[in-house]
């Protein structure tokens, strides 16, 4: 057994002397750089692009999983050192909590997001007005499932999304009772099954994300949100109530770092700060791998060659 | 009153009358307090909220003196860092700093031929080589070596540790008394619910993620080492004795090597669960397939999830037949072969080997890293499939689900959250009492008196719920099967075959196609549940019944009964007892469900585990793991005790 240890191990250093890596620039520390990556399309292909980017100028870089929320505390450690996309929709109460603790925020990116009730095209064959809150609520009818009926069935996010649908619902009187899913998959499992068949469906969902590469839709209207509606009952269409308005229809999509960064690679921090995306560049990189069914790194690397000028812009 | 007239007392009166009385007392107390119903907040005892403030003082400021505990975890996190490190340069990474590349695949395939082919022969050598091709071919190398980094590490640690602490149990009557209880609990608990502390305590990413799988994993070896010493025969250790070991000789040199095989079936068992930890374990930060395969299912690519799936299944397959065939290795006697190249023939071929395919690698790229062109899949073919089969089939399934939905679970649920918890702490211990006497009845009861007033009773009631659904729904499933395979060798080995698959794929996968026909609702947690939790039901049934004597068959067959007779009058009663083991095995994998199914959306028990993961509530996570394990130790207890008392009755007792 021993000897075959020693074997391995010379054929190992043997490796060495046949294979000539690449030089590497001169960068800051040895130490690789960790990039979150979550479990979605559009940010596993950017931090993919981050990567490759910090890799041509001479860094090691490592990928980390991570959940949506925990991602903060670990970045707020050091265990884990930038991310790409943090929403305001679903991270902002986590992300800004993780910045009073010293993360640091790189920037928001050109990009806006947007969280809201979203409907496929064809339920406007059936429900023309569907496109609007009050007109979908006419409609709630068409919706309905064995449980939720005479109500029409909301798929909405998961618990801790922080939405409250169920009090939204009730603020604005609407005939819908909204059903909670555990996980994103089961929103495009519901969707993917429903559309197949053309059978109604309203559900949670958000841009830019994969899925308006592969469905089409729109999302459904509700009273653009202010400061006002969440304090004065008599804001808005229901004169009683607090909360009877929409998410923002324009939301930032922001970048976070571990206040570390700066200190030990000074020039990637620099990168990391320069990256900026716009809605149309996500989307086309969601697309390569959604609906052109390429890894996720393979993606990264045609993305990049497709921008070359973009991306020399952020390195220099 | 004392507890034996009380015992005596439910034993005289008939059954029906116990039901009406508690049925009574159930109605009075339904309308005269709430707090019966739920138990109001002011009396929940807030340990959620000590627990997680607790695991938030240890994960931050708990120090001793200037030396925080945080510093301690986080270094006993680097160094077990190291080994996983070097597993990781050796596999898929390359030693950067000297420009060092991984080991090329040809080289790692054809080390594990060659390695095959010597502890067994060239069977399991073509088998080995064949599943790791797979990888290869189907591109799936690079994550499949990440996951094999964290096993080849994790399994020592476990193994080590396993060993440890079995061998303390056998020595040390105390260590026996606290360690055993704690293993029992540990397995009833969901992988999930490890997951949170070990995050508070160690962070994110490979390592937290194999120290969890070390937890989850270790238990079986313990287990296994017990078992293991305290069943070699007393001659062999007298004998021992007699030769004059001392205590540490006796337990190296002859208690452990004569108890190899239960050993070895104890490290067998840490493979598999190391590997059925891959998925969960990515939610704390583990790369490789487990993680791949959560994206893959993320983005409904149904059909790439599979095959990382099969690919983890042949990982654990593949170590498996080795570990095996390396326990069964029959040590051979005969004289060493003279000539130095045939004795050792597997070195020399080992060495050449390493040579020819660095050579290679060194000249084709190919050979080093296989290039993405030259990999395929069938992915696109099989989301294709399952979404054909959920358009259509849809038409037939809704009109089942929804009468399912709204006349039998519905009502079922809503029957449940309506019984007051004092009946169940009442019905559990008159049944506790009845079956296994005064310590399990209190056990029992005290179990579920810890789930009402920890404030977990509606998510455990609406939990007892879809696993009493479940494991009606299994049994009906799964015992005919298990009949029928009894009844054809056949049969047997195909069933038997299809259930090792299902258990040991990650159960994941099963998520997405019921939720395409069945929608968010009970009815998919249900059937999402069947799909793992129906194999003990047929494997136990079929080995009860393969059990009962011969002899037995024999006299009914004599006495003239007909083969339905026979089955219904003699085998299935006296098969019984094991069937019953059977169901309780279901009931702890619907438990141990539950916590996946919360993926499709729930209120029960897994939901709060898997909840209290993103948002770091220690305390909401471990508890309700601890409920979880609650009920599932009190449907154990019962049980237990059932079968007990009917194979006394039927002289069959072992």
């Amino acid at each position: 057994m021993k000897t075959k240890y020693i074997l391995t191990a010379a054929a190992f250093a043997l490796s060495s002397v046949c294979f000539t890596g690449v030089a590497f620039a001169e960068a800051e520390s040895d130490e690789p750089i960790i990039i979150v990556q979550n479990n979605w399309t559009s940010q596993l292909v950017l931090s993919n692009v981050v990567g490759q980017l910090l890799e041509s100028q001479g860094y090691t870089v490592e990928y980390v999983p991570s959940d949506s929320q925990l991602q903060f505390s670990a970045i707020t450690n050091g265990d884990m050192h930038f991310q790409i996309e943090v929403w305001e929709g679903s991270m902002k109460t986590a992300f800004e909590n993780a910045v009073e603790d010293g993360m640091i925020d790189a920037g928001t990116h050109e990009a806006v997001t947007r969280e809201e009730w979203w409907i496929p095209n064809y339920v406007l064959d059936v429900c023309p007005e569907a496109g609007n809150w009050e007109g979908l609520n006419a409609c709630a009818d068409i919706f309905k499932t064995a449980e939720t009926a005479p109500m029409g069935r909301f798929v909405g996010p998961p618990a801790d999304w922080g939405k409250n649908y169920a009090g939204r619902i009730e603020a604005l009187q609407m005939d819908f009772i909204a059903i909670n899913v555990g996980q994103a998959a089961t929103l495009w499992a519901e969707l993917q099954s429903a559309y197949d068949r053309e059978e109604p469906i309203v559900l949670f969902n958000w841009t830019p994300n994969f899925i308006e590469s592969k469905f089409e839709g729109i999302f459904v209207d509700f009273p653009e949100p202010e400061a006002a509606c969440f304090e004065d009952p008599s804001w808005g269409p229901n004169p009683d109530a607090v909360d009877d308005c929409g998410a923002p229809s324009s939301a930032w999509l922001k970048k976070a770092m571990w206040s570390g960064v700066a200190e030990e690679w000074p020039g990637a921090a620099q990168i990391m700060t320069n990256i900026d995306f716009n809605n149309a560049q996500i989307a086309r990189a969601a697309l390569l791998v959604d609906v052109d069914g390429m890894e996720p790194e393979d993606a990264a690397a045609l993305w990049i060659e497709e921008n070359q000028e973009l991306v020399t812009a952020w390195l220099n | 009153m004392g507890k034996s007239t009380l015992k005596d007392l439910l034993e005289r009166t008939p059954l029906w009358q116990q039901f009406v009385a508690i049925a009574l007392v159930g109605i009075a107390m339904f309308f005269s307090w709430d707090g019966f119903l739920r138990l109001p907040s002011d009396l929940i005892i807030p340990m959620k909220q000590w627990i997680t403030q607790f695991f938030n003082w240890l994960g931050n400021d708990a120090a001793i003196g200037e030396y925080k505990f945080k510093q301690f975890t986080r270094s006993f996190a680097l160094v077990l860092k190291q080994p996983l490190l070097w597993a990781e340069y050796f596999l898929y990474r390359g030693y950067r700093p000297l420009d060092l590349p991984p080991v090329p695949w040809i080289t790692l395939i054809l080390a594990g031929g060659i390695f095959g082919h010597w502890i067994s022969g060239w069977r399991l050598a073509l088998f080995t080589m064949g599943c790791m091709l797979y990888l290869a071919v189907f591109g799936l190398w690079r994550d499949s070596m990440r996951t094999l980094s964290i096993v080849v590490i994790s399994v020592p640690f476990a193994v080590l540790i396993g060993l440890w602490l079995g061998i303390w149990v056998t020595r040390s009557k105390r260590a026996a008394s606290i360690i055993t209880p704690m293993f029992d609990l540990m397995q009833a608990t969901p992988h999930m619910a490890y997951l949170v502390p070990v995050v508070i305590l160690f962070g994110f990413g490979q390592v937290p993620a194999m120290i969890a799988t070390v937890i989850f994993a270790m238990p079986p070896m313990a287990r296994c080492t017990i078992l293991g010493i305290q069943t070699v025969p007393p001659e062999i250790i007298e004998s021992g004795q007699m030769s004059g070991c001392t205590p540490r000789q006796l337990l190296w040199k002859v208690q452990i090597p004569a108890g190899k095989r239960i050993l070895m079936l104890g490290v067998n068992q840490v493979v598999m669960q190391t590997l059925a930890m891959a998925v969960i374990a990515s939610l704390v930060g583990a790369t490789g397939l487990g993680q791949k395969l959560l994206n893959s299912l993320q983005q409904l690519k149904l059909g790439a999830a599979v095959e990382q799936g099969l690919a983890i299944v042949l990982i654990a397959v593949v170590l498996d037949r080795l570990t095996q065939a390396y326990a069964n290795r029959t040590n051979n006697y005969s004289p060493p072969e003279p000539n130095l190249m045939k004795r050792h023939k597997h070195l020399v071929a080992f060495g050449a080997m390493i040579v020819v395919t660095f050579i290679l690698a060194w000249m084709f790229e190919e050979a080093s890293v296989l290039p993405r062109s030259m990999t395929f899949t069938f992915g696109t073919q099989l989301d294709t499939a399952v979404r054909w089969f959920s358009a259509n089939a849809y038409a037939y399934i809704q009109p089942v689900r929804d009468f399912l939905t709204l006349y039998v679970l519905l009502p079922v649920r809503n029957f449940f959250l309506i019984v007051p918890w004092p009946v169940v702490v009442l019905m559990v211990g008159a049944a506790g009492l009845r079956l296994g006497g005064k310590s399990v009845a209190i056990q029992c009861m005290s179990l579920v008196m810890m789930i009402v007033l920890f404030g977990f009773w509606v998510p455990a009631v609406l939990t007892v719920y879809l696993v009493f659904s479940a494991v009606i729904i299994c049994i009906m499933i799964g015992v005919p099967i298990g009949i029928w395979a009894s009844r054809s060798d056949r049969v047997a080995t195909v069933v038997l075959g299809i259930c090792d698959t299902l258990q040991t794929f990650p159960s994941f996968i099963y998520l997405i196609p019921v939720i395409m026909l069945l929608k968010v609702g009970d009815l998919s947690n249900i059937v999402a549940i069947l799909a793992y939790a129906t194999v003990p039901a047929i494997r136990y049934t079929y080995l009860g019944l393969k059990g009962v004597p011969t002899v037995t068959v024999e006299a009914a067959i004599a006495n003239g009964c007909t083969p339905r007779q026979r089955l219904l009058k003699v085998e299935l009663p006296l098969a019984l007892p094991e069937i019953m083991l059977g169901i309780n095995q279901t009931i702890m994998m619907a438990l141990a469900m539950v916590a996946i199914t919360a993926l499709i959306g729930s209120r029960d028990l897994g939901q709060e585990i898997y909840r209290a993961l993103p948002t770091a509530d220690t305390g909401r996570g471990v508890l309700a793991g601890l409920a979880i394990a609650a009920i599932g130790i009190i449907a154990d207890r019962l049980i237990q005790a059932w079968a007990a008392q009917r194979k006394k009755l039927l002289g069959v007792a072992s």
